[in-house]
């Protein structure tokens, strides 16, 4: 602050007027680091920070548009729209809160279902639209969620979800909370034919979406840096009364724990799930394979050799 | 004021506080007062019945947390012989705020399975407030297994606040242990019948609640969160736990009417805790009877008809 301005009373002085004279949208901020972004590279580099990694948060269209092959995609369940069926209000009413949601989005839930191809394998993907009332799962996402599963179990598919979503849709009540059962309980299905599911976590995957679909997948994914559980931070720390551990309920914190497969950087995510993918379900590799190199082969044989 | 009656409920203490006082005049005095006592009970029944026949979802809540509410336990040792506890998830600890065993009802075995309150101090925190950690689901999980190998039914008892938000639990995968519990549950080859006897508290509670029945008693309580929880983060003030209570619909007849439970087990006068034998033998006829219906049916189809249970779970409308 300059020696004018700190002459200034507070009250007339506008912190951080001058910053929205910058064009809309050509440059951003990142959120974990600060570094100033040019937006266009930002979204080269699919929304991670180039300087810090950060990954930040971004829409479900994005993500299935950057995850899935050009073509062929179909989407799945568009036409399954909310209603507000216990006429909810809170400080809002819901209807409000959904068209406003819609405005924002663009989106009439939470949850986009698409059918697509991965380097060329046809799969079943969707994506919870985090902006869309905190990608809350209600009975629209949990319906789009089983027929995303139902059309795998009838085209023999693999199934993909990127979920991030602050847990059950509060006003939907108790309808909300059994979509945790429903989703479940379509996954056994899935479970029982033989498809893979791979769950990707993103940030944020908490409450209800986290203690069901999320965590039922055969393969565990996660962002690096999402903050992922079942109780939110702010509650843990009110109910156990003291400092939460540095990096509690993060990726690396939930790896570490063993809750996960694997951390995957959002760049590697198409090239990383595709592999999983081919190797769940006894595909060849895409490109032929380049033999292993014959000094790993040894090492492992010379290490369970001193193991003995 | 009388602890062992809530806010609503203190015109019925102080009249019954009155009706004490004359018993125990009535001991030595010559007068006969045993008409005025008869009086004062008559009109203390038709008090209580005033009271509890329109009670606010949110007073239901408070009888749903009664502290003197009865809790699975009282329930299990009037309901069934021969319980054996069963004890311990196999991989980390024995969560206490979950409790299961085996069970006869009616002579048949059964497993019993259901959140667990305590009811002093000491016990509250043995039994965690009844907010069970991983492995109390796990052990849940691990005994509704076993009971599948043994095509024994699973009748669950539901009463929690929910599952327990701290630091170990999420370390060692809440999520995770709530999530398989659902899934499992909803292809376990045997009956499944799930009650809700105090709270049913959100994830926590449906974790041991998945089955081919969900019945709830009249003044139990079932919801995606708590009151307090809900008005804290939609209102954005505790205060406004009443206006979440009657939003939320989280009461028996409520969760009847939108289809969401099979049905509502009907408590004695003024809740279950003024008549703990009577809300058991309920309880009891109740199970009894679904048991032998479930009994009949073939396993597929019991878990056909439970999978589109499941499935017509939710309300949307379809556009063309």
């Amino acid at each position: 602050m300059s020696w004018f301005e700190k002459l200034m009373p507070s009250r007339i002085r506008t912190e951080g007027g001058n910053k929205r004279n910058v064009p809309e949208g050509l440059w951003t901020k990142c959120d974990a680091c600060g570094s100033i972004l040019y937006r266009a590279e930002l979204e080269r580099n699919l929304d991670v920070c180039p300087k810090c990694n950060h990954h930040m948060r971004i829409g479900a269209r994005r993500r299935l548009d950057i995850f899935l092959d050009p073509e062929p995609r179909e989407e799945i369940g568009a036409e399954v729209e909310p209603i507000d069926i216990l006429k909810f209000k809170d400080s809002k009413k819901y209807k409000d809160r959904l068209a406003q949601a819609h405005k924002a989005t663009g989106e009439t839930d939470a949850l986009v279902v698409v059918q697509g191809e991965l380097e060329g394998m046809p799969l079943v993907a969707c994506a919870f639209e985090f902006r869309f009332m905190g990608g809350s799962m209600g009975s629209v996402v949990g319906e789009r969620f089983v027929r995303a599963v139902n059309r795998c179990l009838e085209g023999n598919l693999p199934l993909v979800c990127f979920s991030a979503s602050g847990g059950a849709r509060m006003q939907e009540a108790l309808f909300s909370l059994m979509q945790m059962a429903k989703t479940s309980a379509v996954l056994a299905r899935l479970r029982r034919a033989g498809l893979p599911y791979v769950s990707v976590l993103t940030d944020p995957t908490m409450g209800g979406v986290s203690a069901s679909l999320a965590m039922l997948g055969d393969i565990l994914i996660a962002e690096p840096g999402a903050l992922i559980g079942f109780a939110g931070p702010r509650v843990i720390e009110q109910t156990v009364r003291e400092k939460l551990p540095e990096g509690f309920q993060r990726s690396e914190f939930l790896l570490e724990h063993g809750a996960i497969d694997m951390i995957v950087d959002r760049r590697e995510l198409r090239t990383k799930v595709a592999r999983l993918l081919a190797l769940l379900t006894h595909r060849p590799p895409r490109q032929p394979a380049a033999p292993p190199p014959a000094e790993e082969g040894d090492t492992a044989g010379q290490e369970a050799g001193q193991a003995d | 004021m009388n602890l062992n009656f809530l806010d609503f409920e203190q015109p019925i203490a102080e009249l019954e506080a009155k009706i004490e006082e004359l018993r125990y005049v009535g001991d030595d005095a010559e007068i006969n007062i045993s008409e005025e006592i008869q009086k004062l009970q008559e009109k203390s029944r038709a008090l209580t019945q005033a009271i509890f026949s329109k009670l606010t979802p949110w007073q239901i809540s408070q009888l749903a947390r009664h502290p003197q509410r009865p809790y699975t336990l009282d329930y299990v040792e009037r309901i069934f012989t021969d319980f054996e506890e069963l004890h311990g998830d196999r991989h980390f600890a024995d969560d206490a705020s979950i409790v299961g065993g085996l069970a006869r009802l009616d002579g048949h075995p059964v497993m019993v399975i259901g959140h667990q309150k305590g009811r002093d101090t000491k016990e509250k925190l043995r039994r965690n407030f009844g907010m069970p950690r991983p492995e109390g689901y796990r052990k849940a999980l691990r005994l509704m297994e076993l009971a599948e190998r043994f095509r024994l039914p699973v009748v669950t008892f539901i009463d929690t606040p929910g599952a327990y938000p701290g630091i170990d639990a999420e370390e060692r995968g809440q999520s995770e242990a709530i999530a398989r519990n659902l899934q499992v549950m909803s292809e376990l080859r045997v009956p499944v019948v799930c009650t809700v006897i105090g709270e049913g508290g959100s994830g926590g509670a449906l974790a041991i609640g998945v089955g081919d029945r969900v019945f709830m008693l009249q003044y139990s309580t079932y919801s995606v969160i708590s009151p307090e929880g809900c008005a804290s983060i939609l209102w954005k003030s505790a205060d406004k736990a009443q206006e979440a209570a009657e939003a939320l619909g989280i009461t028996a007849d409520r969760l009847l009417e939108l289809g969401l439970i099979d049905g509502v087990i009907e408590e004695p006068l003024g809740g279950a805790h003024r008549d703990v034998e009577t809300m058991a033998q309920r309880i009891r006829r109740r199970l009894v009877t679904e048991l032998e219906t479930l009994r009949a049916v073939p396993v597929d189809q019991l878990l056909e008809s439970r999978y589109r249970r499941l499935m017509g779970y939710g309300r949307y409308q379809v556009k063309e």
